[in-house]
Formats: C-alpha cells, sequence, structure tokens
C-alpha cells in the first residue's frame, strides 16, 4: 500500500466550483415554495438550474436536507436527466452538430477543430466559463452541413479555417 | 394469515403471504442463483438471474420480486431458464474485467461462480467496455467500478440497514455508476466506512485494501471470534494469510450483528501485529538492583526473563504488603480482558492481596448503572436483547450517541424507526441519530432527572401509566408520585431548556406506543448524579410497564467489549462474582471454602479511590492488568501524581501505554486473538473467544501471567486452561452457574448463540429478558429522586460545560484505533467541537488551534466548528493522550457508585496563538514520510 496522505478536512461542500462563494439566497426562495410539496424534486432541481446555471454541489447538498432525501440520490437523479447541468455552464454555448448530414460532411473534424481551439473536450467549459462545447445529434440544419450554433445563432458550411473567427466573436 | 401452497420443481411447499418464490426455493432447499438479491434488503428484480417460469404466467419473472400464489407451479431449472441465464451472465461478463487471474475476489467471487456453473464465456459478445478509475484514495477499501455489475446491493445496505445513502445509481444506460453524489472519493461523502457494502458485493468491485496480494480464498484461514471493541459484541472472523498475518476481519452471523460490522470492528485489527506490541518483560533498571519506588523510575526500562519480573513482582508486592498491610494493595482489571482473566485478577486480589481493593474501567462508564438498576431491579444489566430493539414501537435514546459508540445497535435503532417505531433522542448534542429522530430533547448537561421527572409528571397527570403494573409489581409508587408533582413542564423547562410542549409530546408518545425501550449510555452514567439518572429512568420505564416484554426494558449500552463479563465475574470492589456482596458472611464463607483463604469482609477501594489513596500515601503496590488511566481517568495530572507517589507500579499489558510508562515492572500480554476465553457483551450473552495466533515474543495471555504471579505468592494456582477457570467461576456464580467451555465451542448447544445470563444450569438456554415474571429482587423499586445540578457550574470565568465522549473512528485510549492504520488516518487527531455562534463570538474559526482551560488544567486541541453542539456546550472525544481532554474534566464522583463527572466541567476556550509541540512534531513525520 502507498502512503496515505493524512486526511485532516472534512468536506464542507461550501465553495463554488470556479471559486466564488455559493449563495444560498435564491435556493431558499426556492426551496420556501415547495415545503411540504410531494414530488418536488425534479421542480426544484429546474429553478435552481434556472438560477444558478447549473446544479452547483452545495445547492444540491442543501436540496437533500430539505427533502430528507441523500444527496447522493438526488445526484443520481440529476445525472439521469439530460437537461441538468453538474458543472457551471459557459456563457457560450457551442454545440456541434454530428446528426447523419453533418456526420458525412466531416462534422467530426469541425467539433475537432473547435475542441482544439477551445482546449477542452465535448461536454466541458473552458475554465474561464467563456465558452460550453457540446455535440448534438443534429440541428435541423441538414442544408448547410456541417453546421454549428453559438448561442442562438447558425453557423453553416463550416471549415476548420472559420471556426476561430467565428468563436471569437462571443465574449 | 393462512399460509400459501406452491409446487416449485415438482414439490410442494407451503410459505406465509407475502414470501417471494425465490424464498419459497430456498425453503425447499432449491437453490435459485441470484446477483442483487438479499433477503435483508428490498427486492429489485435487477440481475435477472433469479427468472424462473411460472405457469400462466407470461415470460420469465424474477422469482426475488415475485410474490407467492395460491397453486403456484414453478420450474427454476428449465433448458430455457439455463439459456437465458448463460445469456445474462456473458452479458455482464462482456463488460466485466477480464483479470480473474489477478483478482483477490478469485474463488469467492459470485459472478464467477455462476459463470463456471452456467458455463458462461468472456467472449461471447464483444463491445464497448465502461471504462472507469477505481476510487483507491482511502485506506479502507477500494472502489474497482470497471468490476461493478450494478446489481445495487451496496446502495441498498448503505440506504436500508444503514441509513446513510452515501451511494446511489447515477448516469444511466451503459454509463451507469454506483458512486457518492458528484462522484467524490468516498471519503468526502457520508460513507462511515462500516465495510457492510464490502460484505454484500457479490464481485470484486469493492475490496478490503489490506488484502490485495495476500491471497485468494482458500489460501486465508479464518478464525471465527468476538470482537474486541465496544459491547455490542459482533462475531468476526479474523482472516489469516499463510504468512500468519492478520490481513482482515470478515463479519460472521452473530447474534448481537447478523454479519454487520462497523469500522473499528472491520477495520480496526492492524493493532494485533503492531511493531509496537511488547514482547519482553521490562523492568527498571534500578528496581533490579534492589532501589524502588519513585527514585526508582528515572532509570530505564530493560528487558529482562519471566523468572526475574515474576519474582520482583511477587517479592514487591510480599514486601509491600508485610510491611504496609493488604489495604495497602490494590489491582486495576480490565474490560478489555476475558472473564476467565478477570475472574483470575479478583481472585488474586482478595485472596493474595488480602482485601477487596478491586476495580476496572467500569467504575468510569456504567458504575451507576451497577448500583441504579441493581436498587431498582435487583439486577444491573442491560433488562433485553439487541435483536429485541427492532421490535420496539418507541425507542427513547437518551445519553447515548449510539451510531458512533455501539454503531451495530445503532443499526437496530435505525430498523426499529424503519420498521415504524417512534424515535424520541434526547440528547444536548445533535447526534446523528436526533437528526432522525421524531423528537429530539436537547437538554442542558446535567439536567436529565429534572427532564425524565417532567416526563414522569405528564404521564402521571395525563393518567397515561400503566396501573395494573404499577399495582402489581412495583413499590413505592406513592413517594415517586409526590416527588415529581412538582416537575412541571415549564418547571422543567427553566431546568434543562427543553421547551415545555416537546417534553410532553415526548412523555406521551413513550407512554402511548404500546411497547417502548429507553437506551441509554454514557451521557446518563457519567455524572455526580448517575445513579440517580439510571433509577430515574428504571422509574420511567416501571411507570408505563415498559419492562420484561420484547421490544420494550431498560437497555445501558456497555460501553468495552468484556465491561459486562467483567462485573459479572466480581472485578469490584463490593461484591464476588455473580455479585454476591463481600458483606454477606454466607457469600464470603463460599468463597473462603472454595478459595481456601480468609477473606475481608469490607468493601474495597474503587478506582477513583485508588487514585485518592495513592496520593495520601495509603495504597503503595498497584497491579494494572489491561487499564491506562493515564488516559482515561478524570484529573490525569491528579492521576500522574498518585501513580508516581507508588512504591510499585506493575502493568501488564499488550502495549507501552501512557499509564506503563510510569510503571516499574511491564508485563507484556496476548491480545485477544491469542488467546481463548469468554466476553460477555452487552446483552449478557457470553461469547466465545478463540485463539488465532500465537503471542509476539514472549507476550502471554493475561490469565497464564496471573497463575504464575499466584504461585510465586504461594497461593496453589495450578489453571492449565481457560475451560478449568470457567468451571470454577460457574460453580461459584449462580447467574454462569451453566456457562461451561463445552457448550461454548463448536458442537455445542450454544456454540453459534452464546449464553445470555442468568444461566441457572447446564441444560438451560440462558435469559433474553430479564424481569418478565417479576423483578430479580421481587418488586420493583420507584425511587423519588430530585433533580440536583452538576458539581461544576459555568461561571464567568469558566463559562462553557465541556462534555466528553466517544467518537465513531477511535475507540477508549486510543491504544488500538490509533494503531490501525485506516482508523488513524482519517483521524489523526483530537478536536473541540465548537458552536458556530460561540465560535464566533471567540474569533475561533474551523481548525484553528484552540486552548481550552479547567480548573485542572489546560490542552490545545483544534476547532471543529459545528452546530452538533449548542452556544453553551462544547464537546471532546477522549481518546487523544497528546491533548488528553480528561486533563480538563472534573474527577468529583458519584456519592453511591464514585463515577467521575466527565459530562460536564466548567471550561473556558481561547484561540491558541501557535500549534501544540505534538502537532508540530507529527507534521515533520508526515512531511518525512510523504518524501
Amino acid at each position: 500500500m502507498s502512503a496515505m496522505p493524512e486526511k485532516n478536512t472534512m468536506p464542507t461542500g461550501e465553495a463554488h466550483e470556479n471559486g466564488t462563494v455559493f449563495d444560498p439566497t435564491s435556493l431558499e426562495g426556492i426551496l420556501e415554495k415547495y415545503r411540504g410539496a410531494k414530488g418536488a424534486l425534479i421542480p426544484i432541481l429546474q429553478q435552481t438550474q434556472a438560477s444558478y446555471g447549473y446544479l452547483p454541489r452545495p445547492a444540491v447538498g442543501r436540496i437533500a436536507k430539505f427533502l430528507k432525501v441523500p444527496e447522493s440520490k438526488i445526484y443520481g437523479v440529476a445525472t439521469f436527466y439530460a437537461q441538468f447541468h453538474l458543472h457551471p455552464r459557459g456563457r457560450n454555448i457551442v454545440r456541434v452538430c454530428l446528426g447523419t448530414a453533418c456526420h458525412v460532411r466531416g462534422g467530426e473534424g469541425i467539433l475537432d477543430a473547435v475542441s482544439d481551439e477551445l482546449k477542452v473536450k465535448p461536454g466541458e467549459t473552458t475554465p474561464d466559463l467563456r465558452y460550453t462545447l457540446e455535440r448534438v445529434a443534429c440541428l435541423g440544419a441538414c442544408g448547410l452541413s456541417p453546421a454549428m450554433m453559438v448561442n442562438d445563432t447558425t453557423y453553416g458550411r463550416l471549415t476548420k479555417k472559420k471556426i476561430a473567427e467565428i468563436l471569437k466573436k462571443y465574449e | 394469515m393462512a399460509d400459501i401452497n406452491l409446487t416449485i420443481d415438482g414439490k410442494t411447499v407451503s410459505v406465509p403471504a407475502g414470501t417471494n418464490v425465490l424464498e419459497a426455493a430456498t425453503k425447499l432447499g432449491v437453490d435459485i442463483p441470484r446477483l442483487c438479491y438479499d433477503q435483508e434488503l428490498s427486492a429489485v428484480g435487477a440481475c435477472r438471474l433469479c427468472i424462473v417460469e411460472i405457469e400462466k404466467m407470461r415470460g420469465l419473472p424474477a422469482s426475488c420480486a415475485t410474490p407467492v400464489a395460491e397453486g403456484m407451479v414453478v420450474r427454476t431449472n428449465t433448458e430455457k431458464i439455463r439459456k437465458y441465464r448463460k445469456m445474462t451472465l456473458e452479458l455482464l461478463l462482456a463488460n466485466h474485467p477480464q483479470d480473474c487471474l489477478t483478482c483477490d475476489k478469485n474463488g469467492d467471487c459470485r459472478l464467477q461462480e455462476y459463470a463456471y456453473i452456467y458455463g458462461a464465456r468472456q467472449d461471447t459478445y464483444k463491445g464497448e467496455r465502461k471504462q472507469y478509475a477505481p476510487d483507491d484514495s482511502n485506506p479502507f477499501f477500494i472502489r474497482d467500478h470497471e468490476k461493478c455489475i450494478v446489481c445495487g446491493r451496496c446502495i441498498r445496505t448503505c440506504a436500508e440497514v444503514m441509513g446513510i445513502g452515501a451511494i446511489d445509481y447515477t448516469w444511466r444506460g451503459f454509463k451507469a455508476k454506483v458512486t457518492t453524489s458528484y462522484d467524490v472519493p468516498i471519503e468526502e461523502s457520508p460513507c462511515v466506512f462500516c465495510g457492510n457494502c464490502v460484505t454484500v458485493c457479490p464481485t470484486g468491485a469493492l475490496q478490503p485494501r489490506t488484502r490485495v496480494g495476500q491471497g485468494r480464498s482458500w489460501e486465508l484461514k479464518r478464525v471465527r471470534t468476538t470482537c474486541p471493541y465496544c459491547g455490542v459484541g459482533c462475531s468476526i472472523e479474523l482472516v489469516i494469510n499463510r504468512d500468519g498475518q492478520v490481513v482482515g476481519v470478515d463479519p460472521a452471523d452473530g447474534p448481537a450483528n447478523h454479519n454487520k460490522l462497523c469500522v473499528k470492528g472491520r477495520f480496526g485489527f492492524e493493532f494485533i501485529q503492531s511493531p509496537d506490541r511488547l514482547k519482553k518483560p521490562l523492568v527498571r533498571k534500578a528496581l533490579r538492583e534492589g532501589k524502588r519506588g519513585p527514585a526508582a523510575r528515572d532509570s530505564e526500562f530493560v528487558e529482562v526473563s519471566w523468572d526475574e519480573a515474576m519474582d520482583l513482582v511477587a517479592k514487591g508486592l510480599g514486601e509491600i504488603k508485610a510491611k504496609h498491610g493488604p489495604a495497602a494493595l490494590a489491582g486495576f482489571t480490565s474490560a478489555k480482558c476475558t472473564n476467565e482473566e478477570n475472574y483470575l485478577m479478583q481472585k488474586l486480589v482478595r485472596q493474595g492481596f488480602g482485601s477487596n481493593n478491586v476495580d476496572h474501567c467500569a467504575r468510569l462508564c456504567h458504575a451507576s448503572t451497577v448500583a441504579g438498576l441493581a436498587l431498582s431491579f435487583g439486577s444491573g444489566a442491560m433488562t433485553n436483547s439487541i435483536d429485541d430493539i427492532a421490535q420496539s414501537k418507541c425507542v427513547f435514546v437518551i445519553g447515548s450517541n449510539t451510531t458512533e459508540a455501539h454503531p451495530v445497535i445503532g443499526i437496530q435503532v435505525k430498523k426499529a424507526k424503519r420498521n415504524g417505531a417512534k424515535l424520541i433522542v434526547a440528547d444536548p448534542r445533535r447526534v446523528d441519530l436526533a437528526e432522525l429522530a421524531d423528537l429530539h430533547l436537547r437538554q442542558i448537561p446535567g439536567s436529565d432527572v429534572a427532564l425524565l421527572n417532567g416526563m414522569m409528571h405528564v404521564i402521571i397527570r395525563d393518567d397515561l401509566y400503566d396501573k395494573d403494573f404499577v399495582a402489581a409489581r412495583t413499590e413505592n409508587f406513592e413517594a415517586l408520585k409526590k416527588t415529581v408533582e412538582k416537575y412541571t413542564p415549564e418547571y422543567v423547562e427553566n431546568l434543562s431548556g427543553v421547551p415545555a410542549a416537546l417534553l410532553v409530546e415526548a412523555a406521551r408518545t413513550y407512554a402511548r406506543s404500546g411497547g417502548s425501550a429507553i437506551i441509554y449510555s454514557m451521557g446518563i452514567t457519567q455524572h455526580t448524579t448517575g445513579t440517580d439518572n439510571v433509577q430515574t429512568v428504571a422509574n420511567l420505564a416501571m411507570l408505563t410497564g415498559n419492562i420484561g416484554r420484547p421490544g420494550t426494558g431498560v437497555n445501558p449500552l456497555r460501553g468495552q467489549n468484556n465491561v459486562q463479563g467483567a462485573c459479572d465475574v466480581g472485578a469490584l470492589p463490593n461484591v464476588f462474582p455473580g455479585y454476591q456482596a463481600v458483606t454477606n458472611a454466607d457469600a464470603r464463607a463460599k468463597f473462603e471454602k472454595a478459595w481456601g483463604a480468609k477473606l475481608s469482609d469490607k468493601p474495597g477501594l474503587t478506582v477513583t479511590e485508588v487514585i485518592n489513596a495513592a496520593v495520601r500515601g495509603e495504597i503503595r503496590g498497584l497491579y494494572v492488568m489491561g487499564e491506562n488511566p493515564m488516559v482515561s481517568d478524570p484529573d490525569i495530572n491528579h492521576v500522574r501524581e498518585a501513580l508516581g507517589d507508588l512504591d510499585l507500579l506493575v502493568v501488564q499489558d499488550i502495549f507501552l501505554t501512557e499509564t506503563a510508562k510510569l510503571a516499574d515492572v511491564v508485563l507484556p500480554s496476548a491480545s485477544f486473538a491469542e488467546k481463548d476465553g469468554t466476553f460477555t457483551n452487552t446483552e449478557r450473552r457470553v461469547q466465545l473467544v478463540v485463539k488465532a495466533l500465537e503471542a509476539p515474543g514472549e507476550a502471554r495471555p493475561d490469565w497464564v501471567i496471573l497463575n504464575d504471579l499466584a504461585r510465586r505468592m504461594g497461593l496453589g494456582w495450578d489453571y492449565r486452561s481457560v475451560a478449568q477457570i470457567m468451571d470454577e467461576v460457574a460453580d461459584l456464580t449462580p447467574i454462569y452457574a451453566g456457562v461451561r467451555w463445552g457448550r461454548l465451542v463448536e458442537g455445542g448447544d450454544a456454540h453459534d448463540k452464546g449464553l445470555q445470563w442468568p444461566v441457572p444450569a447446564n441444560d438451560h438456554p440462558g435469559t433474553p429478558i430479564l424481569h418478565t415474571q417479576k423483578f430479580s429482587r421481587g418488586l420493583g423499586q420507584f425511587a423519588a429522586i430530585d433533580y440536583l445540578p452538576a458539581a461544576e457550574e459555568t461561571d464567568a470565568e469558566y463559562p462553557l460545560v465541556l462534555s466528553t465522549g466517544r467518537m465513531l473512528f477511535h475507540y477508549h485510549t486510543g491504544t488500538m484505533t490509533r494503531r490501525s492504520k485506516g482508523l488513524n488516518w482519517i483521524r489523526p487527531e483530537g478536536y473541540i467541537e465548537i458552536n458556530p455562534e460561540t465560535a464566533a463570538h471567540y474569533g475561533i474559526a474551523d481548525r484553528d488551534w484552540v486552548k481550552v482551560t479547567s480548573r485542572r488544567g489546560s490542552v490545545v486541541t483544534r476547532a471543529r466548528v459545528s452546530d452538533i453542539t449548542s452556544q453553551r456546550v462544547v464537546f471532546m472525544p477522549f481518546h487523544f493522550a497528546e491533548a488528553a481532554a480528561n486533563v480538563l474534566t472534573n474527577p468529583a464522583v458519584d456519592p453511591r457508585a464514585k463515577i467521575p463527572e466527565y459530562k460536564v466541567a466548567a471550561v473556558k476556550i481561547e484561540k491558541a496563538a501557535e500549534a501544540p509541540a505534538w502537532a508540530a512534531a507529527k507534521e515533520v513525520a508526515a512531511g518525512g514520510e510523504r518524501k
């Protein structure tokens, strides 16, 4: 067995993932609406995400206490549904399409190029919280393939060269 | 409800309605394969291995999740079923590492076993395999997610049995992973490392870290014995590799634990073969040269032969006795040692030393129970059995942090709650069970009599007491009634801080449940009013008739593995074995005849009194077997002074403890794993301790050492076996009359379950519940008791109440747990728990160094800022010698039981300017290790 570092600290879970301190005010307001209500977990998670942009661990811990449900169970629910995000999201969401048409026309290469440019893998967020990269099945813009969306804007007929320029526009 | 008849594989069986098909088959001896099913857990039907064919039902239902129905016709092993089971196994294997050759689970793996039985190959299906890094950041167990078949047994054990829920299914489909919230390493989750998930894991996904590379199942030797930690008395198997090293502990299906364990029992075994074990007798150099007493103690220890050491001890004790009389000698025996050893120790003191100055640490934990319950009921022990708790309709836990101090009994309390029982917790701290409780009464430390009198006031006022029981089974009710009259809820609120309405609700809940059990521990006993507290608890149970039936009772949880037994066999200064008073002439005559010696009729000195008498020079020689008063006793500075004044201090132990370091002679003894004997657990159950290993070096079992000493003192002992000692105990101790070696060993009628005393005869099966028809003393006696404040009250200078106690990961004076790697890793140091508001007031932040001072001394320890404790109360665990809580505690004792008031001391706190020397030294050591 290798030498173990001593475990000195107890988890407090009070710091936000991006270093800021978690402010529970908004969460407390959400919880208050559901005091005593049954089947409240999903709406609480949705509203928490709407308020914080994702589900911060301290929020999930607080929800667990409020509902008297183990935190692991809530995490299980949150990871079961694709709609919940466990990590902070970027200010700009980049969705690269890998639907059939985009796939045929080199969508994979586009995704790699975006990934290289942002230095994150699909599903990840840049440390400065500027971008979140996602791969999606179809944007419904097959005629423009290969395509991607940044926030609400669709970009089509992409080439690797265009990527950096497009991304640069988003702060 | 009528039983249901069904046919399984052509055989008919009759089972209660609600039974599932799998269990019905098991009853017929038909073994249906299963991976996710466990009788104790909810059935989820997830693994699809226990599928069966049932006539008139479509498909292949999972037998674990299908309840029986009248006339059902079931087939469990058709070709079709075998085909599907094989396919299921092959699908599992396709997503499982193919490394049986190097897996420690090899030979003990359910997946491997079924693959063999069904001829399932690993290469039938090819596809992506899940790839997850293992979590091996903790020293207890490794979580190898790739070997996980997602059966969920661990999840259900954690949630349903332990009530914790540290892990759950996360993600879904192919990605599904059993893990913690946010997938953090397990030590950052609420996990308590009981390892009960490891027990139930059918594959190698959860494996004890200490066993990696130590041998496959067929290479390991297993010896069933009894856990050496708390009073629960879990049955364990020591797992020993080919080199004779203990590499793990597995639970056994014992009556107290049913295959469960806690972190200490499972992972706290490394002390057994610690390099620190004493291997040779040690004697002060100066003592060899004929000098004795304080002057000799500056000289160093030298290793000597047993002969030399024992001669020195026998001679030294003899000289003190000759010069100062029998009363100048005393012996501390040990709740860690076996019944047989405790019997011999008290016999040595009574027969050899010639006094009754024998006592042990029961004085420090449950002396007030022994005294108080003997007065109320006639018998000072837990009235009911551990198993019985889960049947209770209401569990009232007062002054017991059950899930930390007696974790496996904590499981029973949680089970009762799951079964629908009400749970009332009275504790100044918001302990784990308080979180689960229906009602949490947060009394001021030391106000228990007021609180309980208040509950009785309400019960009598509201006419909720059991008049038949009171009339038929008890006496002195009118006095009680008169006394509790003034304890109105409002009056009690003033004394205890418990809101009046909450008190009323608690009283009504307890009285109306139809079967309430009281569980208490040191929050009740360790007070100057300890005996009062115990008798008041007994009053409450008698008043409501909650005694003598399953699911009721007064259940003191004893602290040490054999503290019950040590008391039972007479390791107390006022009684011979079996609580026969030394002042009773008949009893004395019996023992005088058996031991062939004149015995003292004068009750001896208690542990706390011996210390005081040593300071006064009245005790000159002290023989300590397996106790460590330099950490465990109150006001350690005072203890050090007392021990320093002795002419002769002999310590018999497995380690050079803080106390042994002050001794003249240190005798190396065998641990529980290296000797035979019996321990008696908290529910009065005498259980076997079995030798699994040879003792290190020249260490000897305590009973062998005592026998040798007695021979050298000319007492004519000749004990050749533990069985022989047990026979002598049985012959002299009515409650142990039927406790015989032959009944407890393999092949005996009590081998698997032990014997619960009283066991009045060799064919008596033991007594699970006391006082069923009448109390041991005849009628139960109500004691009219008024509230008295604690001995030391807070004031302007010492404004906070210090309460001390145990924590989950360490045990008693730490000699064992602090030598076990995992336990020491997770809690390497002590702390003081401070409420956030109090901490803010003193400018103290979490993990700051804090100087804690009482009227007796001061220590520096870490702050743990937590709302577990309230503003006026701070708490320290007492396991840490370098910052010992007992430097601070008050040695004031209960006038009757002589138990010290560990739960209330007035202290002040301040932020310490710098880390204490011990912490700095430790950091240097740790830094070195990391490099």
